[in-house]
């Protein structure tokens, strides 16, 4: 295990590490405190003015000041709509990666420990969940449930159903790698002593094993995040996810998509831009934590 | 005689798969929206609607329609489309070729580049070209499948004008039925973005992977073995470390099958690509319940049968997987 | 002349940005046409290095930094990269160590076999078939011929590494290198496998180095010894005459840890501590912190290679080592 200091160490000396901490910083500042900072709030319809709609960026022709990147098809802020669209991703994001941690981490410590056909059963049905494309069966569940409800109804889960839905999907990544920890845990003797003394196998398994497993864990951490929030996107932009009114950065796109002919191209690049950013951020760290916590590859410089 | 017997387990596989899957989207149809109100009017009374009910046998037990939906379902009959008022399955097949030529001009893109690429990034670690491929490649990984399309659609049509963004064009009518864009000029500068585009999202991936896999395969004992017997370099990498690095890649193609497919509805949107993904979530749209089961249970099969292609393929190329019923 | 003669060969790896650590610090060794030599040394102590310096198949990180590599009247290391593949595999074959991973999984044990010969030879494809076949015969494997189109995960490990075997001696070499080509067989069959190298090597009349860990085969098989300790060889000479009267305080104790050696009902003797790895190595002679001979001179400075051992007070009868 690495000290925290030689991690704080090696994280300022690579700056793409540093890069991608600071953008990834800025979008989550930027989302968390969207309701203070945000220029107009674009969903109280009290403030919407139609004939604000389509404005360009403020410094180009035919721009607001108050609008700095513009507006939409509605008059809503395109800079505003943006600090809460990403706000709404990032819930998503980390809500999802969060079922997925919970329900992969515990069946993983579950298989891993117990062995036998628990570990059978659940190693069989996290194959065939793999072989299964996440994105897929996100559509299909989406749109049969968007099919069976009202678009009212559907609107007001819609964050809970895409957070399940992606949570559930990729829970065999996490119990796969925490499986595989737990597996080589257990043949240490630090287990051995526990059950001599008597521990039953939960304090085992959630007091002794599991700090030892966390460290794959928060690597495929931040990368089923970035991921996560990839896959609502794309639900979103096919209009299977968040809807119009709440929309998230998927959405936006969605709606400025029609537009990029008739000229008002900003509606849809400053969202593209921004969830790229975003993804792209999540991604370079993410690959980064796996370097420096994977043990094989450090070349003892700590 | 061992293929054959290998083609018959997986056949019975697949077909318990079918089972399950037609199971459940027959279930799903049973409760999803009422089709009697997608076939009579508001005005039609109450009686003669229960009439109508009992008729159409819409208040048999489960089982019973099931079985006659597992009947009529294997004879091709996956119910009329609630728009098109034709059979599911017609309409669904009608847009198969468009999406099977997307989908080919895709797959052609990106292995003919992907494989010379992660070769290359494998063995030129250092060079420039390789770094910049690398960095290419997480940057490509970070942005979806549908923005490229946007991009694409934005650049190469709006601004620059130079290839089509929407639709097939013209196509050309083979004989057998299938509406082909490969023969036509029109056709195939149609073709070019959305394949392009829909290669680009699996493209760095499998650089990536057969870059790692081949670098791998070039550090191991017997790639050090076939150097010290004085085999050429060109010989240790290509038929010795490359052989290997196709295994894993095929088991990642495999497994990639499903993705792609979304991603073709993601392209087939943005390009307003007249194929089944596009059918598909006008469907979803306009809530054709019939349409959305039958694309869900075609996808399925399609599913099935790549990934047993997959796997035969891979039971080809890997001599340590044995075909069942072989010696050894 | 003797056939290779190994100078002041030097190996160094890169650590880290700038600076460079030694693995081979100054070895030399010759040999004879038909000699059969063997290196002896703990893991760690440059026994492989040396096998794969003279073949010039060591690899980034690390680099020959000095010496010169004669064979015959060539410096190998001076070769081009085409020139040195006509003498790996050809005249200079080696076997390595594991043979479940020496062999490549998805070839055929066939097309690993024809494939070394059609790189040195001209040869038909029926008349690669028919020498394989042969050489497959005279390694003792039996029906050869369905063999040739098995895989290696079809072969157990002693059929393996006789494959291994076989290939080496395909091309007819003068000079097989073995690089512990029994440690990762069972036990059972280690001696068979043994023998069968030395039988080959005699009648073929080829040049054998010996790279093992093990003194107790060393003795059966090899007619001149080379003992290495942390990069550099501490004592060379006849076989017999090393195992009989050591002159190196290390060979004394790897002898005196053999097992056949020990007094019964005593306990198995261990030289204390251990070999110091290249990265940590202390001054002078790398081996004083274990010697209980050690003096101020020995820690000062690096003795030389003299009368076959690299010591400065060297053993001169056989006696016990405290």
């Amino acid at each position: 295990m690495i000290s925290l200091k030689g991690f704080l160490r090696r994280f300022f000396s690579d700056p793409v590490a540093i890069g991608a901490g600071l953008v990834l910083l800025v979008l989550v500042l930027m989302a968390v405190l969207a309701p203070f900072l945000a220029p107009q709030n674009p969903y109280d319809l009290m403030q919407l003015d139609i004939m604000d709609s389509e404005m360009p960026p403020s410094w180009k022709p035919g721009g607001d000041p108050r609008f700095w990147l513009g507006t939409d098809a509605q008059g809503r802020g395109v800079f505003s709509t943006i600090m809460y669209g990403t706000g709404i991703s990032l819930l998503i994001g980390i809500g999802a990666v969060i079922v997925q941690a919970v329900l992969g981490v515990t069946l993983g410590l579950i298989a891993g420990y117990k062995g036998g056909w628990i570990d059978s059963f659940l190693m069989r049905l996290a194959d065939i969940q793999l072989s299964l494309s996440t994105l897929m069966m996100a559509i299909i569940a989406l749109a049969l449930f968007q099919a069976a409800f009202d678009a009212n109804i559907y609107a007001d889960y819609a964050i809970i159903m895409l957070i399940m839905v992606i949570g559930i999907a990729e829970w065999p990544k996490f119990a796969r790698t925490v499986r595989s920890s737990v597996l080589g845990e257990r043949k240490k003797e630090y287990v051995d002593a526990a059950r001599v003394i008597g521990l039953p196998p939960r304090k085992i398994m959630w007091g002794h094993i599991l700090p030892n497993t966390l460290t794959p864990v928060l690597v495929i951490s931040t990368i089923q995040v970035a991921e996560a929030i990839m896959i609502e996107a794309s639900l979103s932009f096919l209009g299977l996810g968040m809807p119009v009114d709440r929309p998230s950065l998927g959405s936006l796109i969605r709606s400025g998509f029609e537009f990029i002919f008739s000229g008002s191209w900003w509606i849809t690049l400053y969202p593209a831009i921004v969830l790229v950013a975003l993804i792209l951020a999540l991604n370079l760290l993410g690959d980064w934590l796996r370097d420096v916590l994977n043990p094989k590859l450090r070349r003892g410089e700590d | 005689m061992h293929i054959i017997a290998f083609l018959i387990r997986r056949a019975i596989q697949a077909v318990i798969v079918m089972f399950v899957i037609s199971l459940i989207g027959f279930s799903i149809q049973d409760n999803l929206g009422d089709p009697l109100r997608e076939l009579v009017g508001q005005s039609v009374s109450e009686e003669a609607r229960d009439d109508l009910r009992e008729e159409l046998g819409l208040n048999d037990p489960f089982f019973v329609q099931y079985t006659r939906f597992l009947g009529n379902a294997l004879q091709g009959d996956l119910g009329n489309s609630y728009f098109f008022k034709r059979p599911a399955l017609s309409v669904i097949l009608d847009k198969f070729p468009a999406t099977f030529e997307l989908v080919l001009g895709a797959v052609f893109i990106f292995v003919s580049l992907s494989i010379p690429a992660g070769i290359y990034c494998a063995i030129n670690r250092d060079s420039w070209l390789a770094r910049l491929i690398m960095t290419g490649s997480i940057v490509g990984i970070s942005i979806p499948v549908f923005l490229t399309a946007i991009g694409m659609v934005w650049l190469f049509g709006v601004e620059l004008g130079w290839l089509p963004a929407f639709g097939r064009g013209d196509t050309y009518e083979m004989p057998w039925g299938w509406d082909t864009g490969f023969l036509t000029w029109d056709g195939l500068s149609h073709l070019i973005l959305p394949s392009v585009t829909l290669s680009s999202i699996m493209l760095p991936l499998f650089i990536r992977l057969i870059r790692a896999e081949m670098m791998e395969a070039m550090g191991t004992e017997y790639v050090r073995f076939a150097r010290a017997k004085g085999l050429s370099t060109r010989r240790v990498r290509y038929v010795h470390a490359f052989r290997n690095t196709l295994l894993p890649v095929v088991t990642v193609g495999g497994l990639m099958i499903g993705t792609l497919i979304a991603y073709t509805i993601l392209t087939e949107t943005v390009f307003q690509w007249p194929g089944m993904g596009f059918l598909f979530l006008e469907a979803v749209n306009r809530v054709d319940t019939p349409l959305i089961i039958a694309y869900i249970i075609i996808v399925g099969l399609i599913f099935v049968v790549v990934n047993t292609i997959v796997d035969f393929i891979y039971t080809l190329i890997n001599p340590m997987v044995k075909l069942p019923g072989a010696k050894g | 002349m003797p056939m290779l003669e190994v100078q002041d060969l030097h190996v160094a790896f890169q650590q880290g940005r700038k600076s460079e650590v030694e693995a081979l610090r100054g070895v030399d060794l010759t040999l004879e046409k038909g000699e059969r030599l063997g290196v002896v040394g703990e893991s760690g102590a440059g026994k492989s290095m040396l096998a794969f310096a003279i073949l010039n198949l060591i690899a980034e990180p690390g680099r020959v930094s000095q010496g010169r590599i004669m064979f015959h009247d060539r410096n190998l290391l001076d070769l081009s990269e085409r020139d040195i593949r006509a003498v790996r595999g050809n005249r200079i074959s080696m076997i390595f160590q594991d043979p479940m991973v020496t062999l490549n999984p998805v070839l055929s044990i066939g097309t690993q076999m024809m494939e070394t010969l059609r790189a040195h030879r001209r040869i038909s494809g029926a008349e690669a078939r028919a020498l394989c076949i042969a050489k497959l015969r005279e390694v003792a494997i039996p029906s050869p011929e369905s063999r040739l189109d098995a895989y290696p995960h079809e072969l157990s490990g002693g059929l393996r590494q006789r494959v291994v075997i076989a290939i080496a001696l395909l091309t007819d070499p003068e000079l097989i290198i073995a690089d512990e080509p029994t440690t990762a067989l069972d036990v059972t069959i280690q001696a068979e496998i043994m023998a069968l190298i030395l039988k080959l090597c005699r009648e073929n009349d080829v040049a054998l180095i010996l790279i093992t860990h093990d003194l107790g085969v060393v003795a059966e098989v090899t007619q001149r010894l080379m003992i290495m300790y942390a990069g550099k060889c501490v004592e060379t000479g006849a076989t017999g005459a090393i195992i009989n009267a050591p002159h190196h305080p290390y060979s004394a104790g790897l002898l005196r840890a053999l097992p056949q050696n020990a007094a019964r009902g005593t306990r198995l003797y261990q030289i204390p501590g251990a070999m110091p790895p290249i990265t940590a190595l202390p001054t002078g002679c790398a081996y004083h912190p274990r010697c209980a001979r050690a003096t101020a001179l020995c820690k000062a400075e690096i003795p030389p290679l003299e009368n076959g051992a690299a010591c400065f007070h060297p053993l001169t009868a056989p006696e016990e080592v405290p």
